[in-house]
Parts: structure tokens; C-alpha cells; sequence
């Protein structure tokens, strides 16, 4: 085959095609099966009754009136829960498991956090189990918890790694304090952030079904169903082929979705007790509490220059709150050493331990916040010197990675400006904040940078090509909500040369050939990668058909000879010499083929870790040559009312290089999608602790804000045309995380413009602008 | 905190007789209209009704206006009354307060009389494992020292901080407005909304002065040169679907340039609809200048008693004012 997938840049290709959703006739009738959707026989309803207190003992369990209660089978707590092969209590455990925090619910009597669960109601109506839950009487023995890393409690500590072992607690490049000293200017400032929880539409939920004592099918929602299969392995200690999820749609993740969180092996646990299918959807109140958050978390950029804006030196500190057991705090320094030409750099992790659940990767972890902190002292720099801000950035644009030192694969962040600015009208921004006006509001422009790795992933995908000219096309990845199943239907009608509806693209099942779990922006390169691949493993076997076959004009062509153009086996340097697929198949009496393809994908941070980019002569990156990440920009108008503090986005633009795009109408909603979700981190959204209780007092979506339409204007999108040789075989990078990162800078840029305020504490409510004019 | 089905009864009334008596033999009886409020609060387990007696049969129906002023009928759904040109036109603070509060879809189905009776958003009074002296007497209120940004700054008690939540009563309060109650025995009394709602003090259970199996039925506005010449501001942390911060119903009858009947309320900082009647004497006699306005609204903060994290409300809620005053005679 060639070398790059260029039939899909062909005239009458569907890739990059604003084709509408395939599965949208299915969401808006109600056809779409999600993962409490299955009615099996015999299903059960689970229930989780979680404890009022945040730190403590369980003295006494009284079941006897929940289980009373008609309908109820069983009242399950840590006193007759079916006991588990492994749990993730102790750190072996925990990464046998792969959990996402070292601590079980219903094993112990201990409580460590608010709304833990301390039982399992299950009945035979979702309301009876709802009502027998809550006369589930427990007695504690409280103790005064810890609320956060801000609690004058709280001790802090520097941990070796965070991030689950994925980020050392200190790191270190060049002379970064000793830079910072000498530099010219020297800009402190320091960032915070509130708690924020992922609350995906669809709340979790587990449906889990033990067809025999040792095989079990759990209809999950989840971004993953391997590592789901993976961690109930390991829990359940049943071999792998014994264990079958399903997740066929997802109604939002945004990371909570990532990992194998307690209530699945709970309600799994209970099916196991009752003996018949149980179903469990998470309350909105408890999603607040089962998932986990972004953590709450403070963080200081010291940033050295020279006098006219080269960066020499970043000093970054995080101090944040984790649970009792594990060590996580989400990364935000990558993103300020590599996102520009800094020559020194050096990050600090602080921790402190609270009674909260862990936290965990929220839509892009780390690059989020760390994009606000550098953004907004890239933006102080620029006025510091009386330069653009877009020109501050030009001025330190790392021409290569600078964390690395490794070349990138590729990188379109200056288009990225250029055609922002000219889309937003950013040449009529009055460089002096403060000061322009329209009535009453004060208006400003703010713009940033934004950046995503593309991380190391890889994953398989099966093709199947009937003669009669359809195919079934299969991958066992999920499918967010974000348009996974469109795409790659796309993906494979150019690959194998047919129309979208003779596809039926499969995903979302473990029966499936694996995926990665759909996060950290890999689902959409590395399955249609996958899928690309197997479809070159169909055209391969025919060709092979095709030339022993004395009735093709193919017949003693030389294999590496044929192609395929669009359904056609033909030779390459005379297309007229060939035939069509379903006539070799017929010929040959096969009903269909199959093929097999395996996508590799990125090297994003894991450079040094094998980044193999797959396709047959593809440009390879084995040994992790290039830095891989997407690039992008925001610029946002606000309209500011200082007397009342209220902050209004009226304007917005994102322009994203993102390698190839794979439906453009999916793509635009994805990055728009992203970009309010940005927003609404940066205007609302907070979810407030109790610093006495450590429990959540705003936890539904009445008090827990995010953007209505009223706050968002018309947004537009583009994206830089870009070629990548080096990702995968479709060069692809994902536009999940990068949609959002930069964008709460965007806004508080815009909000510096317009007042002359800097605002670093999120989010920026009209309290807090009020009171910063006020502070005037 | 689960979200708790707890069984109950229904029963449809017929007549407003047959309701109140029902109410009246049942102290954990409630009434249920629109159910915006009530099943939230019943699914979160802070209040078990055991019979919920629909009262959406009756014929509490009717948005009239007279030279005399206006009548609701208390089952009137707030978009109707909404977006009645009569409200619009003549009471533009009632329309807009209602405009502005939840959402289209609430507003579709949430009745007048029930917005009255709305409970408050605080987020201690809303999760039943925390004390609340509201919801459970006697068990403390950790709003004093915790999470209060939303809570209230007027009307508090050691007791409960908690705000009041509904807009609708903020402009009704400040356009003395009256509720017509009617009792098991078929009686009916004329209440001010003003004095239908009791500060918490210490008792922040006893929300209001309704007397057991009473029932509202119908809202009663005057008219006036100032009910036409209103205005409610609210200011929230998001565009649309948020609870007041702080919110401002203000009507203003100007003649000559000088200001001959002022009415002023606030929402979203007290823990009743909080008129501020010191602000409309100040105004009264006054210029409609932006000075003026500053001047009164300073006057109505003068008895605010913030927390840690609701001080920025005592400032707010005079720019408020001062903003929506100068709305009304833009």
C-alpha cells in the first residue's frame, strides 16, 4: 500500500465530511440502550445507603427495618457483602486493580469521607430500594475530619510522585531558581482552584448479570470497557474470558468514567449475594461522591524574563488536597514546561491528606489548570513589557519541545494565532486595559495558547467485508457521546470504499477486539487507526486472491504492485488493468473477508517509551524521535458589569491544529463543547466543601453551575489543515481535552482587558469581581 | 443523603372545602400544585408527606385587572402570569420577577401560590445529613460558620441564615401585595405578604403565618403609579437558572421630576422578601438622580449582619438597587 492513507483526501472521500450522527436517529427516538437500559429477566435495583459523616467508625448496622420493607431481597453492608480476591486497600492491590483509589467502601467499618457507602439496598422496585435505603440505621462514633489541604489541620507533605506514579513530586531542568534570581523581571502570582466534579449527563451506573457462578456480563458506563474487565479481574479473581462489559452508549464521561469506581464491584458484589441481575444508577447527590473530582488546589508561577520577554526561568508550585490513601494530584506542571521556550524550569508538588475520595482526571487533567496559571502570567508578562499578548507568545515560542528537547511532529500554533486573530478581530483591540467601553459594560479581548499531548496508545479493530458490499466494522472502544460511532463509520467507508449506511460500525463491548479506554483524546486516532489498518489487512488478502486467480485481469500481477481505489483492485501504474472487490469475491465464492489492524498511537509526554506509530511504510517514531501534541488557540470577548460584577462572554473564537479531522461538523461541536465546558470552569462552576463537615453543600445541578445558553455567545471554530507523518497511520491527534485547555485564561484575560483586574481565583463569580473593583 | 421514595397517598380535591378539611385531618398531609418545590423536597427525605392532596381541580384560576388593582388566582402558572400583557403593562416588576426565576419548564408547571412557598436553597437545609434548625429543630445551623455565600444578611437569628428563595415575593412585597387564605371552615381572611412570612428567630421551622388546613387562593395587587413604573434586577452567578445573589424590586411614581411614592424590596439577602422602607422614605420628595439613589440605598443596609463569605452582598445589594432604580426611570 502507499505510504499515507491518501485515498481519504480524495473527491467523494467521507472523512473530514460534516456527515451527520449515525447513531442520532437512535439517541432521539429512544433506541439507544444505556447502561441501565437493560431490562434483563429477574432484574434487581440496587441502592447505595452513604454515610452522613466524613471521618469515623460504624459502631452498629441496623438492617432489620430496611429489610422488612416490601419488596427488598437484601440489605448488604461490610458485615455479609461477599468477600473479594483482591481489593485496592493496599497499594499491590490497588495496581493489580488498576483503582483509582486505595480504599473499598463496605470492607472495613472505618468511614474516611462524606456520603461513603455503608450499604447496599437491594429490592425488587427501584422505589422500594430507594425507600429501604433510607431506613438503613447506622450508628457512628464521628470524628472531627480534615476538609481540605486548606484545613489549619491539614498536615502538607512532599510526595515522591503524584498522578498515580506518573509524576515525580519534584522535578527539575537547568538552573531555575538561580535563573529566576538573575532574570531582569521576576512576576510571582499565585492561582486557585475550587473543587470541580465531572457530571456527565448520564449519571454512572452498573447493571451486572451473573449468567453462571463464574460468569458475569456487567452493562457498564464507562469510557473503558477492557480496563473495567481488567480491575473486575483482578477483584473477582475469575479468569478474563469470564467476564464480558458492554458499554454501547455513554451519556458524557469527562473522566469520572475513566476508571472502575467502587459502586461497580458493589453492585456486582450484590448480584453475586441475591443471585439475580442487579442495577444501580449513581443519585445526581451521589455522582457528586463515587467518581471523583478535580481536587481543590492552589498553585504559584514564579517566571523569570529578560527585559524584553524571553522567558528564562518557570518555577511552578502546587499544593492540593488527596484522600487518606493515595497520593493524586493532577499534573499541571507538564504544560508549563514544554509550552514555550523555557530554558529552566523546575515543579513542586505539595499534598496534604483530607477526608474527601480521591480525586481524579477531569478533562484535561493537569493542562487545565496549568494552562490558566501559565496563560495568565504569559498575559502579565505582556503588559509588564507593552507588548500584544499574542505577541509575547510568538516571541517565546518553543520552536521544539522543550521538556524533551525532542523536535515536534508537528505544530501549527502560530497559524493557530494568525487565523484566530483574524477571525476574532483581535487587530481592534485597544492595547490599553481598562478602557474600553460599551454603555455600561467594559469590554474586553483576552486570548491563550492551548496544548495537548498525543498520549501513547494503541488498539485493534476488526473489518469484515461482505461480497454483496457491506461490512461490519468493530472495536471495543466507547463511543463518549462525542461522535466515536460516526467517525470511524467514516473511517472505514473510505478505507473499504463504501457508502457510510453499508457500514455497521460495532464498539463498546469486550467480546470485541480492544481499545484503549476512551480518554486523554487517544479514542478517535487510535481506533480509526485500528480500523484503517484492518481494512488494509481485507484489501491484502483479496489482492493475494486477486493474483492467483486465473479469471482477474490481476492474475501473476506482482502483490505489491495492486492497489485499491475505492472498492477497485488495480494495478498501480495501470488502474485500467483491474476489477471490482465483489466481483473477485464471487468469483472466488467467498462470502466476505476479514481483516485484522492494529493502530498505534503518539508519544505525547511518553516520549522515550515506544511511540511506534502504526501503517506499512508509515513514518515511524519507535524509539519516541518527535514531541507529539495538538496546539490550538482561544480569544474571548467579555462584557464586564463592575458594579454588579457579572461577567458576560460575548465573543469567541478557537482555532485548533489538531492533525486530521475527522468529521468536521462532530469536531466543531466537540471543540465549542470543550470550550464551555472552559467557560464554565472559569465563570461558575465550584462545588464548596463544608471546611467542619468536609461535606459537599451544593451537590446538585441547581447549585452546582454550569453554563446555561444565556451564557454562551456564538462560537466559532476552525482548524489549521495539518499533516502529521509521525502520530498514527491516520494522523489523527484527538480534540477531547484540547477544546478546553486555555480556555479559562481566555476568559480571564478578557476580564483583565476589559477592567484593568487580574482575577486568579476561580471561578470568577460576581462576588469576586465586585469586590476587586471595589478593592480599586 | 439518598433520594428517598417514601410511600404516600394522593388524593385529587374537588372543592377548596374538601382540600382544607382533608389538610386539616392530616398534619403530614401537604398540598401539591405545580410539585416543583414539594418533590424535590420529598425525594430528598427533608419533608415525609404521607397524603398529597391535588389541589390543580379547583378553580383558583384567573388573572383579572381592575381599576382597583389585579387578582391572581393562587393556581395560575407562573409563565401565564408572566407573560400576561396586563402584568407586563401595568405590574413590569411582577412580570420580570417571574421571567427571571428557574427555568421555562418549572415556570410552566410551578404555581403562584406555591412560588409563595417555596423552601430555601440552602445547602444545609437541602441534605439531611447535616443539622438544621430549620429542618429539624434544635440541631444547629452549620450555615453560621460554613458555606454561607448565598445565605442571608437580613432578618437572621443565631437560629438559621437561610435566604429566602422566591422572586415573585420580593416585587410582590414591595407592591403590597396581599394573599386571600381560606380555611377548612370556608372562611376566608386578607393577609399582606409582608406579614404572611415570619423571621426564623428561634423557631426557623415556622415559616409563615398559615394557620392549619389554610390554603392561598388568590393574590391581590393595588394599583398604583408605581406598580406601572417598576422593575426587578436580579443578579446571579449565571445568565439564566440561579438563585438571586441579590435581586431588587423597585417601583417609582415620578411627577415633575420629583419622586412621589417609591417601593423597594430585596431578594436573595434576607430570610424573608425583605422591604426596605427607610429607602422609599429617602426617596420620597427626592430628584430621581443617580446620586439620590445612592444616598437612600446606603439606608438599606444599615441593619445587615453578614458572615465570613456573604459580606459582598451588604455592597451589592445597594449597587443593585441603585442600578434598578435607575432601570425604572431610564
Amino acid at each position: 500500500m502507499d505510504s499515507e492513507p491518501q485515498f481519504f483526501d480524495q473527491p467523494g472521500g467521507y472523512v473530514g465530511q460534516p456527515l451527520v450522527r449515525v447513531d442520532g436517529r437512535e439517541k432521539v427516538t429512544g433506541k439507544a440502550k444505556y447502561s441501565a437500559e437493560f431490562p434483563l429477566p429477574g432484574l434487581t435495583y440496587g441502592v447505595l445507603a452513604t454515610s452522613p459523616i466524613a471521618k469515623g467508625k460504624i459502631q452498629r448496622i441496623d438492617t432489620s427495618a430496611a429489610a422488612r420493607e416490601p419488596g427488598v431481597i437484601a440489605v448488604l453492608t461490610h458485615q455479609n457483602l461477599p468477600k473479594l480476591a483482591k481489593t485496592p486497600n493496599d497499594p499491590q492491590g490497588k495496581k493489580d486493580i488498576g483503582a483509582p483509589m486505595g480504599f473499598l467502601p463496605l470492607t472495613s467499618d472505618e468511614i474516611f469521607y462524606a456520603a461513603q457507602p455503608v450499604a447496599i439496598v437491594v429490592a425488587d422496585t427501584l422505589d422500594h430500594a430507594l425507600h429501604a435505603a433510607t431506613l438503613v440505621k447506622v450508628t457512628y462514633q464521628a470524628a472531627q475530619p480534615i476538609a481540605s489541604f486548606l484545613d489549619p489541620k491539614a498536615e502538607l507533605f512532599d510526595p515522591q510522585k503524584v498522578q498515580d506514579g506518573k509524576q515525580d513530586g519534584h522535578t527539575r531542568r537547568g538552573d531555575a531558581k538561580g535563573a529566576l534570581a538573575s532574570s531582569a523581571i521576576q512576576l510571582t502570582a499565585t492561582y486557585n482552584h475550587p473543587v470541580y466534579n465531572h457530571n456527565p449527563m448520564e449519571p454512572g451506573s452498573t447493571t451486572a448479570h451473573w449468567e453462571a457462578p463464574d460468569r458475569l456480563t456487567v452493562y457498564e458506563s464507562t469510557q473503558g470497557v477492557t480496563r473495567t474487565q481488567s480491575a473486575l479481574t483482578a477483584m473477582l479473581g475469575i479468569p478474563r474470558e469470564q467476564i464480558r462489559v458492554v458499554t454501547k452508549y455513554l451519556g458524557g464521561g469527562f473522566g469520572c468514567k475513566g476508571s472502575c469506581w467502587p459502586h461497580t464491584i458493589l453492585t456486582i458484589q450484590a448480584a453475586k449475594a441475591v443471585n439475580r441481575p442487579v442495577q444501580l444508577m449513581l443519585t445526581r447527590k451521589q455522582q457528586f461522591t463515587s467518581m471523583g473530582h478535580r481536587e481543590d488546589q492552589t498553585q504559584t508561577v514564579q517566571l523569570g524574563a529578560t527585559a524584553d520577554g524571553k522567558i528564562t526561568s518557570i518555577v511552578h508550585t502546587k499544593t492540593s488536597t488527596t484522600s487518606p490513601w493515595d497520593n493524586y494530584a493532577e499534573s499541571n506542571s507538564k504544560i508549563l514546561d514544554m509550552l514555550y521556550a523555557t530554558p529552566n524550569f523546575e515543579a513542586t508538588y505539595q499534598l496534604a491528606r483530607a477526608n474527601v475520595m480521591t480525586s481524579t482526571f477531569m478533562r484535561a487533567p493537569g493542562e487545565a489548570p496549568g494552562s490558566f496559571a501559565i496563560e495568565c502570567s504569559m498575559d502579565d508578562l505582556a503588559y509588564r513589557i507593552g507588548v500584544d499578548p499574542i505577541e509575547i507568545r510568538l516571541r517565546n515560542h518553543a520552536d521544539h519541545d522543550y521538556s524533551t528537547n525532542k523536535p515536534w511532529s508537528s505544530k501549527s500554533l502560530k497559524q493557530c494565532y494568525a487565523r484566530g486573530a483574524e477571525l476574532f478581530g483581535w487587530s481592534k483591540r485597544n492595547p490599553r486595559p481598562g478602557v474600553t467601553r460599551d454603555g455600561r459594560y467594559l469590554v474586553g479581548m483576552g486570548m491563550a495558547s492551548a496544548s495537548y499531548p498525543v498520549h501513547n496508545s494503541q488498539g485493534t479493530a476488526r473489518a469484515r467485508l461482505y461480497a454483496d458490499g457491506h461490512a461490519v466494522v468493530q472495536s471495543g472502544a466507547t463511543d463518549l457521546g462525542t461522535g466515536t460511532y460516526t467517525v470511524i463509520t467514516q473511517v472505514a467507508a473510505d478505507a473499504l470504499g463504501l457508502p457510510p449506511e453499508k457500514i455497521r460500525f460495532e464498539l463498546g463491548d469486550t467480546n470485541l477486539p480492544t481499545a484503549p479506554n476512551s480518554g486523554g483524546s487517544v479514542a478517535a486516532g487510535t481506533v480509526s487507526s485500528s480500523v484503517y489498518m484492518a481494512a488494509q489487512d481485507v484489501w491484502q488478502k483479496l489482492i493475494k486472491v486477486a493474483v492467483v486467480d486465473k479469471k482477474s485481469p490481476l492474475f501473476k500481477a506482482k502483490p505489491e504492485d495492486v492497489t485499491v481505489e475505492k472498492g477497485r483492485l488495480q494495478l498501480k501504474k495501470d488502474p485500467s488493468k483491474g476489477e471490482r472487490f465483489a466481483d473477485l469475491m464471487k468469483r472466488a465464492e467467498m462470502t466476505d473477508v476479514e481483516g485484522m489492524g492494529q493502530g498505534k498511537y503518539g508519544s505525547g509526554y511518553e516520549t522515550g517509551r515506544s511511540g511506534s506509530p502504526a501503517g506499512p511504510n508509515n513514518n515511524t517514531d519507535t524509539a519516541g524521535e518527535h514531541s507529539m501534541h495538538s496546539f490550538g488557540a482561544h480569544f474571548c470577548e467579555v462584557r464586564v458589569d463592575m458594579d454588579l460584577g457579572t461577567i458576560r462572554v460575548s465573543k469567541w473564537v478557537s482555532v485548533m491544529g489538531a492533525g486530521r479531522i475527522l468529521n468536521a461538523q462532530t469536531a466543531r461541536s466537540q471543540i465549542i463543547g470543550g470550550a464551555i465546558f472552559g467557560i464554565g470552569s472559569a465563570l461558575m462552576e465550584e462545588t464548596i466543601r463544608d471546611p467542619h463537615f468536609s461535606r459537599y453543600t451544593n451537590a446538585d445541578l441547581a447549585n452546582y453551575h454550569v453554563p446555561v445558553n444565556a451564557d454562551i455567545p456564538d462560537m466559532t471554530v476552525e482548524f489549521v489543515e495539518e499533516n502529521d507523518p509521525f502520530i498514527n497511520a491516520m494522523g489523527v491527534k484527538g480534540i477531547g481535552e484540547i477544546s478546553m485547555v486555555g480556555v479559562a485564561a481566555a476568559v480571564a484575560n478578557a476580564v483583565y482587558h476589559a477592567t484593568g483586574k487580574r482575577l486568579r481565583d476561580l471561578p470568577l463569580t460576581p462576588d469576586k469581581v465586585m469586590m476587586a473593583g471595589l478593592a480599586s | 443523603m439518598l433520594l428517598a421514595m417514601n410511600n404516600f397517598a394522593y388524593t385529587q380535591a374537588a372543592s377548596t372545602k374538601e382540600a382544607t378539611a382533608a389538610k386539616q385531618a392530616d398534619k403530614q398531609a401537604a398540598f401539591i400544585g405545580g410539585g416543583t418545590t414539594l418533590l424535590d423536597i420529598m425525594k430528598a427525605n427533608i419533608e415525609q408527606h404521607t397524603l398529597l392532596i391535588d389541589i390543580n381541580r379547583l378553580s383558583l384560576l384567573g388573572i383579572e385587572n381592575g381599576a382597583s388593582g389585579l387578582r391572581i388566582g393562587a393556581l395560575e402558572r407562573m409563565s401565564d402570569v408572566g407573560e400576561h400583557p396586563q402584568v407586563v403593562q401595568n405590574y413590569p416588576v411582577i412580570s420580570q420577577s417571574l421571567l427571571a426565576s428557574a427555568s421555562p419548564q418549572l415556570r410552566n408547571m410551578a404555581s403562584m401560590g406555591g412560588n409563595l412557598l417555596q423552601k430555601t436553597r440552602c445547602g444545609y437545609y437541602r441534605d439531611v445529613a447535616f443539622p438544621c434548625n430549620k429542618r429539624v429543630p434544635g440541631s444547629g445551623c452549620p450555615a453560621q460558620t460554613g458555606d454561607n455565600r448565598n445565605l442571608a444578611i437580613f432578618g437572621t437569628s443565631p437560629s438559621c441564615i437561610a435566604t429566602h428563595a422566591s422572586d415573585l415575593a420580593v416585587a410582590l412585597v414591595a407592591l403590597e401585595a396581599k394573599l386571600t387564605l381560606e380555611n377548612p371552615k370556608g372562611a376566608t381572611r386578607t393577609v399582606p405578604l409582608a406579614d404572611f412570612y415570619k423571621l426564623p428567630g428561634s423557631t426557623p421551622h415556622i415559616e409563615t403565618h398559615l394557620q392549619p388546613g389554610e390554603l392561598i387562593t388568590a393574590i391581590t395587587v393595588p394599583a398604583a403609579a408605581h406598580a406601572r413604573k417598576s422593575h426587578y434586577l436580579k443578579v446571579r452567578d449565571r445568565a439564566s437558572y440561579a438563585y438571586a445573589l441579590v435581586s431588587a424590586a423597585v417601583g417609582l411614581d415620578v411627577q415633575g421630576g420629583t419622586i412621589r411614592s417609591a417601593r423597594v424590596a430585596l431578594g436573595g439577602v434576607g430570610t424573608v422578601p425583605w422591604r426596605v422602607p427607610a429607602v422609599e422614605k429617602a426617596l420620597v420628595g427626592k430628584a430621581p438622580t443617580e446620586d439620590n439613589f445612592r444616598a437612600a440605598a446606603a439606608l438599606a443596609v444599615r441593619d445587615a449582619s453578614p458572615r465570613e463569605h456573604n459580606k459582598f452582598k451588604v455592597e451589592l445589594a445597594q449597587r443593585t438597587l441603585v442600578r434598578a432604580l435607575l432601570e425604572v426611570v431610564a
